[in-house]
């Protein structure tokens, strides 16, 4: 590889202040090792076939230095797929290093060389980011064996579960390694609900990109669409207007608070107390059907559109939408009193399930779970992107790291959310709910950042020649988060993994992808 | 204990009563009576994603919420194909989970209902047809009733629950 000279980052147009910078092979682990001390984190690694550019491949690195993101990159010739692996400085690195080989078939040097996206549904030699790729391809689905990694001793056996699981979630595979009833390990293999959705967005235009980014992860389509409209309105130099943007807000803190309300019932009810599942469903459902009276749909999924918003608030929905802040506040209250007496609960919840605040910074656990480990990071304050710059939100933080912290960290923010979204609607600004896109969209690169409900997500867009969309990845916070989970349920017993889980709640499909 | 006590009170019962099959008004007895006539007990669903983006799976879980609380109806979850009259199947197919859908439709008993829930498993949704994806669900497993939307409402999913059960009678 030829020696290039360190050049200088270039500005990425957008919301926030985000650079990109390539890097030689030899400066790659290098400048990531450099940030780490200051608390940069990996939000996402990537790759891109760029030959018909001349440029071979590139790997794609972003790092978020707390308010800042830096999108490092490497070109990595055909001749010689390989790239060093981050994974020495950012763990989460892993995964993300093994479905860049099962997409694009660049190796990461010293890491793990099992396939990870990759089951069986296309052969090894095959990588379906290349442009050569035809996307209907269809190869022969031949079955072929993980190893997973046993744990040998006396008395050890193996619990496998999945890909289909008991309950209405989705499908992963967990292999347990158990001693009587204590857990010695766990092992996740997930790309099951795999369904090629990087390649789907380069069949589809740019203004219709966002309707796949909501897609990608159901409970957080509000969260991923806005991030891919910031990305393309980057690339656009494109502002929405103001009122869109609160009302992107307004929608974000209700996608965040249902899901909260889902999960702390779920949460109770896992741990014995089915009045929490039927109190919270009960308030979740309140919130969706009033999201159908006042945005038209129970999940509004295409509600952020390129330049703003699908349609203004419906007529007359502020009055009932502040009753229902009001009254859910009070009820919200009144349960999180109910559990905090309710010794049943907090037995189960407490000491269960525990990552601890150094853990916790090493291998990069983001979103509420890290802020239930000390990890006190949020997006919408780091970087605070329009137009939670003017609403500054409060972060929550726990440093227990167990499932009674990510508990009470889901009762911060979920009557957190609750004030933003009294407050959006007491200063949501007059006017238009959406500017028009350029006709011919310009070509070049933009990133989205958002915290949804579960953590960081970033939607990284390259726009291409006439509307198209040549590169697109969407990337969950779910990447850091499963591994940790693995380090979670350690020394814990085979009854709590099912309260454990929930209280990360991980996406599969956006995972996957 | 006692806010506790208070907190059931207050709220009471919330439930609604089941929507139509069709169009003429349903109420929870002559429904119950339906599902009792076609199958002799309660009716045991078994959900499967079959590659879903989760959404869908939201929808489903409102289903037992206390507003349409189906386990009233005589309806209920199960956790295994073999205990179960129909599945409930949500999401396009991917191709990594095309033999566990076959596989659990095989382990389920006959006579077997087949529901595909949600634009992605009725024709494929944006996903579509793909290297990754073999869309929808009927291109895997036979499909008695498709219900559309994204994500389907509970009541549309009802609805499909009970045409499903109605077509078998
Ligand atoms: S129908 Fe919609 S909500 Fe359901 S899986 Fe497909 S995209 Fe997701």
């Amino acid at each position: 590889m030829s020696p290039q000279t360190q050049q200088e980052p270039a500005p990425i147009q957008g919301d926030f202040p985000a650079r990109r910078l390539t890097v030689a092979a030899d400066q790659w682990v290098h400048t990531a090792e450099s940030l780490r001390p200051a608390g940069a984190r990996l939000l996402a690694l990537w790759a891109s076939d760029e030959r018909d550019h001349g440029a071979d491949f590139t790997v794609h690195a972003a790092i978020l230095k707390p308010s800042r993101l830096l999108v490092l990159e490497l070109r990595v010739p055909e001749q010689q797929p390989v790239f060093p692996s981050l994974m020495p400085v950012f763990p989460a690195a892993a995964r993300m290093e093994r479905a860049v080989f099962d997409l694009l078939g660049l190796r990461a040097q010293g890491g793990d060389a099992r396939p990870w996206l990759r089951h069986a549904a296309w052969p090894q030699d095959q990588f379906p980011l290349r442009r050569d790729f035809a996307a209907h391809r269809v190869f022969p689905n031949a079955q072929e064996a993980y190893p997973f990694v046993r744990v040998e001793g006396d008395g050890v056996h193996e619990i496998a579960v999945g890909p289909v699981h008991a309950g209405i979630i989705e499908p992963g595979h967990f292999r347990f390694s158990v001693v009587g009833e204590k857990l010695l390990r766990l092992e996740e293999r997930l790309g099951y609900v795999h369904k090629g959705i990087e390649k789907r967005f380069e069949q589809l235009s740019l203004d219709a990109g966002q309707r796949l980014a909501a897609r990608v992860s159901g409970d957080s389509a509000v969260a991923f669409s806005w991030a891919y409209c910031m990305a393309l309105e980057g690339i656009c130099g494109l502002a929405p207007p103001p009122r869109a943007l609160y009302l992107r807000a307004l929608l974000l803190e209700r996608e965040r608070l249902a899901n909260h309300l889902g999960d702390l019932g779920a949460l109770g009810n896992d741990a014995g107390f089915g009045f929490g599942l039927a109190q919270f469903s009960r308030l979740k459902e309140n919130l969706l059907r009033l999201n159908e009276a006042a945005f038209g749909a129970r999940y509004p999924m295409d509600f952020v559109v390129p330049g703003g918003v699908a349609a203004d608030l419906a007529k007359d929905s502020k009055p009932p939408l502040l009753r229902q802040c009001a009254a859910l506040e009070r009820e919200v209250a009144g349960l999180r009193r109910i559990y905090d007496e309710h010794s049943g609960v907090q037995d189960r919840f407490a000491g269960c399930g525990r990552v601890a605040p150094e853990l916790a910074r090493s291998l990069g656990l983001m979103g509420l779970a890290g802020r239930a480990s000390g990890q006190a990071r949020d997006l919408r304050n780091d970087v605070a992107a329009p137009p939670y710059d003017r609403l500054s939100v409060k972060t929550a933080g726990r440093s227990e790291g167990d499932v009674a912290a990510r508990v009470a960290v889901r009762f911060d923010e979920a009557l957190e959310s609750l004030r933003l979204c009294r407050k959006i609607l007491d200063e949501l600004p007059p006017g238009a709910v959406r500017a028009a896109l350029p006709e011919q969209p310009p070509e070049g690169f933009g990133v989205g950042l958002v915290e949804g409900w579960r953590g960081p997500l970033l939607v990284a867009l390259e726009a291409g020649p006439r509307g198209t969309i040549r590169r697109c990845h969407p990337h969950d916070c779910s990447w850091q988060n499963w591994p940790v989970l693995e380090h979670a349920v350690i020394g814990n017993i085979v009854p709590d993994f099912p309260l454990i889980n929930k209280s990360f709640n991980l996406s599969y499909s956006g995972q996957d992808l | 204990m006692l806010t506790l006590l208070k907190k059931i009170a207050e709220i009471g019962i919330v439930s609604e009563p089941l929507p139509a099959a069709a169009d003429e008004p349903w109420l929870r007895e002559p429904l119950q009576a339906e599902i009792l006539a076609v199958l002799g007990r309660a009716l045991c669903i078994r959900h499967v994603d079959a590659g879903s983006c989760n959404g869908c799976e939201l929808e489903v879980h409102a289903l037992n919420n206390p507003y349409y609380n189906i386990e009233g109806a005589g309806i209920k979850f199960v956790a295994s194909p073999r205990h179960a009259d129909l599945l409930l199947v949500t999401g396009p197919v991917s191709r990594h989970m095309e033999q566990a859908l076959r596989r659990t439709y095989d382990a389920t008993p006959e006579p077997k209902l087949v529901v595909a829930a949600g634009d992605c498993a009725c024709s494929g949704g944006i996903f579509g047809e793909s290297y990754a994806s073999c869309g929808r669900v009927t291109n895997v497993i036979p499909v008695d009733v498709t219900v559309p939307g994204c994500p389907p409402t509970p009541t549309r999913l009802l609805r499909g629950i009970l045409a499903a059960v109605k077509a078998r009678n």
